[in-house]
């Protein structure tokens, strides 16, 4: 689509031209735009080198002194092989969750926008985006209270009928203070995000190709799968990844509900094999000695690593099909 | 594969604002009809109601009837889904599917029909709807790149054997040069007088000498003021309307005295 024109050549005389005031606040406008990004980047390289610095005493030393120096801290351990199962933790939580949860906000943002009557649909907007502005403790407090007590008999029975396969290994734990429950916590948690995010760009599909599609005898679905879902391809991706990120990072659910375990361990229905690094720093960090802290600073730095590389990751899949996104 | 259709007393609401009033006119098959008149004036209306575009808007409806080999399109049980599979469409912007390569654009109404045609059967007719839009000499070596990668000419062309590839029966134009340079209308035009050997072709034109030089029969659509419906003034075959119109305003539009 070639709507957006160079600038043509009355508008650059005109500008050429400079009225003094224009001129003032576009300058100002430079400075404000450019120190903004400047602070980002800042912002980003302070916390990055927060991290690696506090968490040096860690990583530098040997497991025996670590084992020596911290109660906590499992025998006969360096820093990475701790880490490791605290990333293996995280990154099982949060995946888990954005497979329950991005479907689902695919489908109800696609209701909001394509099948919901306009006033049942600004209603659900709205109820979404309440939704978003949740905190997290509550969202652990329903999970504690009023999920997990009746959820029991539901992993119970996925992991007698499917129990050979490896995540749903059993014998299901009661109270269920395990991982699954985590997961279907943090899937409700990060769906708002999701679907708000979804629902903006479903509503952005360009009228022409709606047409497009629909002039070609599509059905409400058919419209839905040639023109909906490839135009908004990469904003589901970021979409999904903001709810990912959300879901990485997040704390108090997860203190609240799981059973910690250092294992890598795919049984997501018993307790006491997995941890997230979140949630571990909040239960460690209270009583840590100096050491002890550092130990777990470096297991945060692991966790802002993470969220990086799931960033870039989404980042060059949307842009891997640049010529057909549509936005050219 | 040519249809006729028969309009009997049209009126079309926009929720309670009649925009179009008691549009009579018989749309004959194998030929183009080209729709004139001023902006405003409801043409564009009128030929979306030919296969129930204008249902994508809420609030719109119609009175009266239309019929395609005295099946009416209105009638009750009729799937607008159908009706569009029979009534294809070309709009003002060129609209290709931009996730789509060339190839998957042309195919794109087809794979809504007929889920499993052949890689063959598929290739076939990505060949011969590309030949019956003049575009596959220019692109038959760049199937697989993207549709939003060629030209505005070129994108018309391909959204005209998007919808001549599911074989409709008519082939609805809305202004479909308007957004063109003069080189690609010329192909447009031409490919307009090719096509008719076979669809029945109604377009919309702004440009009066366009509907004279493609078009075999016009209608005249005009509205007496804001707010007031757009009607149909006259219709006639091409040459008598533009050189001894019946109505005063028909002359005056095409004199280019109004409008």
């Amino acid at each position: 689509m070639s709507t957006t024109a160079p600038p043509t050549g009355k508008a650059r005389s005109r500008s050429a031209s400079g009225r003094a005031g224009d001129r003032g606040m576009n300058r100002i406008f430079r400075l404000v735009s450019t120190w903004s990004g400047a602070l980002i980047l800042a912002t980003l390289a302070a916390v990055a080198i927060f991290l690696v610095l506090e968490a040096w005493p860690a990583i530098s030393l040997g497991g025996e002194e670590l084992g020596e120096q911290i109660s906590w801290f499992p025998e006969d351990t360096s820093i990475i092989t701790f880490v490791g199962p605290l990333i293996f933790g995280t990154l099982l939580a949060a995946f888990l969750a954005l497979i329950l949860a991005t479907p689902l906000a695919v489908g109800v943002a696609l209701f909001i926008s394509h099948y919901a009557p306009r006033r049942l649909a600004q209603a659900l907007g709205y109820l979404v985006d309440l939704l978003a502005a949740i905190p997290s403790v509550v969202y652990g407090l329903w999970g504690i209270l009023a999920f997990a007590p009746i959820v029991y008999p539901v992993w119970n029975g996925i992991a007698e009928t499917l129990g050979w396969f490896p995540l749903f290994e059993g014998p299901a734990a009661d109270p269920p203070r395990v991982m699954a429950t985590v997961a279907v916590v943090l899937a409700v948690m990060i769906l708002p995000i999701i679907t708000a995010v979804c629902r903006e760009v479903f509503l952005q599909t360009p009228k022409l190709h709606e047409e497009a599609a629909l002039a070609l005898g599509a059905t409400r679905w058919e419209l839905v799968k040639t023109a909906v879902l490839p135009f908004a391809r990469s904003g589901i991706i970021s979409g999904a990844m903001l709810g990912l990120g959300r879901a990485l990072g997040e704390t108090m659910a997860v203190l609240m509900i799981l059973s910690p375990g250092f294992l890598y361990s795919f049984a997501i229905f018993q307790a006491g094999q997995q941890q997230t690094i979140a949630a571990n720093i909040a239960a460690q960090q209270p009583e840590a000695p100096p050491l002890g802290v550092s130990a777990l600073i470096a297991t945060g730095l692991a966790l802002f690593v993470i969220t990086m590389a799931v960033n870039m990751a989404a980042r060059a899949v949307v842009a891997r099909r640049k010529d057909f996104s549509g936005a050219n | 594969m040519a249809q006729r259709i028969d309009v009997k007393d049209l009126d079309i609401y926009y929720g309670d604002f009649l925009a179009v009033e008691g549009v009579t006119m018989t749309i004959e098959p194998r030929s183009v009809t080209a729709f004139i008149g001023p902006s405003g004036c409801g043409k564009s209306t009128f030929l979306r109601t030919l296969n129930r575009m204008h249902e994508v808007i809420p609030g719109t409806r119609v009175e009266g009837s239309v019929e395609m080999e005295g099946v009416d399109l209105y009638g009750p049980g009729v799937d607008p889904v159908a009706v569009r599979r029979q009534i294809g469409m070309v709009f003002q912007r060129p609209n290709p599917f931009p996730t789509m390569s060339i190839e998957e654009n042309v195919l794109a109404g087809v794979k809504l029909v007929n889920k499993r045609i052949s890689k063959s059967d598929a290739a076939d007719l990505v060949e011969s709807s590309l030949r019956g839009s003049n575009l596959w000499e220019e692109v038959k070596d760049r199937l697989d790149k993207p549709g939003a990668g060629l030209s505005g000419g070129q994108q018309q062309r391909l959204c005209i054997a998007r919808a001549i590839a599911i074989k409709p029966q008519v082939l609805l134009m809305d202004e479909p040069c308007s957004a063109l340079d003069p080189i690609s209308t010329l192909a447009i035009e031409d490919l307009i007088a090719e096509l008719k050997q076979d669809y029945t072709i109604v377009i919309v034109t702004h440009n009066m000498q366009q509907a004279a030089r493609v078009s075999d029969r016009t209608a005249f659509f005009n509205i007496a003021g804001t707010g007031k419906p757009g009607k149909l003034i006259e219709m006639d075959d091409t040459s008598t309307m533009f050189s001894s119109p019946t109505e005063k305003a028909t002359e005056d539009y095409i004199s280019g005295r109004f409008g």
